[in-house]
């Protein structure tokens, strides 16, 4: 899960890490406000959950108090990306004499944490990786050692040549390495880390992405989910249980089993089509499932034709099929489906199904080219 | 031969007494598989039809010699329950549970590798080798005893190469659903020598998905140390950047991770890759001559 800097600052704070003050306001007067007490002058910076923000105008340098209320006003509404700024974080402007960045990592090569710092910061660190890869370093932490005093004192040294600015740099990169763990992250980023004209180290910009399994036990960080940030539709999933990501194509589907879904996905566009969607109903046969994935589809307005691909496994056919069946009795639909069901209690399924005036199909090719040639305008 | 579960398995089940872990040791016990334990805190004493149940693991394992455990307990007890494993002697350990921190999977891939035990998993289908044993989640009767080994990072994926398999008349030594998770006790590169070496296997299917480098690594490694015939297919062609498609692990995250670079990096060391699900059978049977 993504969290917005302003909530990543707040953590990092919390942590001991040196930040900027700050406010996050949704309206023009707030900033002016929230300026006010952080006095001028200040960054306006646009709360949305992509890179590259900067450069689409969304984070802007104010001098004057009497100005931030105008700033604010052109940075609320701006659309970055395709999201809407609802949020500006207002934020104390600090002089820059240098840009580093510090960045740490859950490594699935090494699966361990990594932490990965360079002297270029404040520009795009995968392409600092590719241009110049001999500014990037890594670290990589050994579970039943941790990660030492020496480790971050090693790693600020390749940052800074001053020796104080290297104590207070390993300083940095260990309170963030604490906050890392202490919220389950799986990436977190200072970029950049600043260091002052009179010499202070602050961490201007703070990034944490949060791990989705582990917000059971983050109760505080799983409230700091912004709604504003997914499309309804997305939200009706996550509280309904299905994986959904939603794409450009016509073909709503809707599967059981994450890499199968994707595979159908796959199968899709070797036929000659583009899927609508990714959409996981897990193990579950449960009818209210269903008709909330249905719900989804069927809202989507590209959709032209819905395909099932259920491949019985414990979970059985003739239970997914009785979910279907009520689930389009709850929610009928003029669009074409097409259902394919294979493996346990197939046959009972298949009555099921055709005694509500469905076809099904065993095989997922067929199903597939099936659903392609209906979408384009033929009939079921 | 078969790898990591056979005849000689005798599985001891963490979190029997619960909705999933009861269904499933039934399953289990029907197709064949030696349920000798289970393990429930607090009711220790009891059976689960005719299986003993302990309190902890150590004790099953006192109890009943169980060489084996799988774990059905809930996320946030399951971290707790591969340790107990780890400490009570067990090599070989199959975690189904979905949902697990990654940063305890670092703690727990460390403790693994430290006793020199062998786990599968976390957030999968388990490992069957047909005929012989069963510890997981998937359904028997669609497998049946054969030449192919099947190494796949997903589950009803994996259902669906299996059929293909067998219409082509192809049966399994072994089938290992690796886990969905981006820290997973074991990877393709641990387990491609178990089946290199078994002489029950005369070839692997590899199913991979988008996100981490597990495929390349596999493709390296299938290029340099391997003689069997290895047939892939690749998941997530379709699947856009940053967006993770079900499984925690499945992200294309900065650029890396795309089903394009796996499939080039399969192609390029030797390794037919499958367009559609369905051509794996047909890929397999050329590739074992027929």
């Amino acid at each position: 899960m993504k969290i917005h800097e302003y909530q990543a600052r707040d953590i990092f704070r919390e942590h001991g890490v040196r930040v900027p003050g700050g406010k996050a306001v949704g309206t023009p007067s707030e900033a002016h406000r929230a300026a006010e007490e952080i006095g001028a002058p200040v960054m306006v910076k646009s709360q949305v959950h992509v890179g590259g923000r900067g450069k689409a105008g969304g984070i802007q340098y104010v001098k004057e108090l009497s100005d931030v209320e105008k700033t604010a006003g052109q940075v609320l509404g701006m659309e970055i990306k395709g999201l809407v700024v609802k949020k500006v974080l207002i934020s104390k402007a600090v002089d820059i004499a240098t840009e580093a960045y510090v960045g740490m990592l859950l490594d699935r090569d090494q699966k361990r944490l990594t932490l990965i710092v360079s002297p270029a910061g404040g520009v795009d660190i995968e392409e600092v990786a590719r241009t110049e890869p001999e500014k990037i370093f890594r670290y990589t932490v050994d579970p039943t050692v941790g990660f030492r005093p020496y480790a971050a004192r090693w790693l600020a040294s390749k940052l800074y040549d001053d020796p104080r600015l290297i104590k207070e740099a390993a300083g940095i990169i260990r309170k963030m390495y604490d906050a890392f763990v202490a919220s389950d992250a799986s990436l977190a980023e200072i970029n950049p880390l600043i260091t002052t004209p009179s010499g202070e180290v602050w961490a201007i910009d703070s990034k944490i992405n949060v791990d989705d399994s582990a917000l059971f036990r983050q109760p505080k960080i799983a409230e700091m989910r912004d709604l504003d940030a997914e499309l309804p539709a997305e939200t009706k999933a996550r509280e309904n249980g299905l994986s959904y990501v939603p794409l450009d194509g016509t073909i709503g589907c809707l599967v059981n089993g994450a890499g199968l879904a994707m595979a159908t996905m796959d199968v899709i566009k070797h036929y000659g089509a583009e899927p609508a969607n990714f959409l996981d109903i897990g193990g579950s046969s449960s009818p209210e499932k269903v008709v909330a994935a249905l719900d989804i589809l069927t809202s989507d307005k590209k959709v032209r034709a819905i395909l099932f691909n259920i491949f019985g496994g414990i979970t059985r056919c003739d239970d997914v099929a009785n979910g279907i069946r009520q689930a389009f009795e709850a929610r009928p639909t003029d669009l074409p489906v097409v259902i394919r069901l294979h493996g346990t209690n197939e046959e009972e399924a298949k009555k099921i199904m055709e005694e509500a005036g469905y076809t099904t199909l065993t095989s997922m090719d067929e199903a597939v080219r099936k659903v392609v040639e209906v979408a384009k305008g033929g009939q079921s | 031969m078969s790898i990591l579960v056979d005849n000689d398995t005798r599985l001891v089940v963490q979190g029997i007494t619960g909705r999933d872990g009861a269904f499933h040791t039934r399953q289990m016990i029907e197709y064949g598989t030696k349920v000798v334990a289970g393990v429930t805190p607090g009711k220790g004493g009891q059976k689960m039809d005719d299986v003993p149940i302990f309190d902890s693991v150590r004790e099953a394992v006192e109890g009943t010699k169980a060489n084996t455990s799988v774990i059905f307990v809930p996320p946030a007890f399951a971290t707790d329950a591969m340790y107990e494993s780890v400490e009570a002697g067990i090599k070989t350990i199959i975690c189904i549970t979905e949902g697990i921190p990654a940063l305890d999977m670092i703690g727990v891939y460390d403790a693994i590798q430290r006793n020199g035990v062998r786990m599968v998993g976390p957030n999968c289908p388990g490992v069957i080798s047909p005929g012989k044993a069963k510890v997981g989640i998937m359904p028997g009767p669609i497998h049946a005893l054969g030449p192919v080994g099947v190494v796949s990072r997903s589950g009803t994926l994996t259902y669906e190469v299996v059929d293909s398999l067998m219409q082509v008349g192809l049966g399994q030594s072994t089938c290992i659903g690796v886990g969905g998770d981006p820290i997973v006790g074991s990877s393709f590169l641990d387990l491609l020598p178990l089946f290199e070496s078994d002489p029950e296997t005369k070839g692997i299917v590899l199913i991979g998905e988008i996100g981490g480098t597990e495929e390349e690594r596999a493709a390296d490694y299938i290029a340099s140390h391997m003689k069997k015939p290895v047939v892939s297919f690749i998941a997530g062609r379709t699947a856009p950047p940053g967006k993770r498609m079900g499984h925690a692990g499945a992200i294309i995250a900065g650029g890396k991770g795309t089903a394009e670079e796996k499939m080039a990096a399969l192609k390029k060391a030797g390794v037919p890759v499958a367009e559609i699900p369905s051509e794996i059978g047909p890929l397999m049977k050329k590739a074992l001559g027929g």
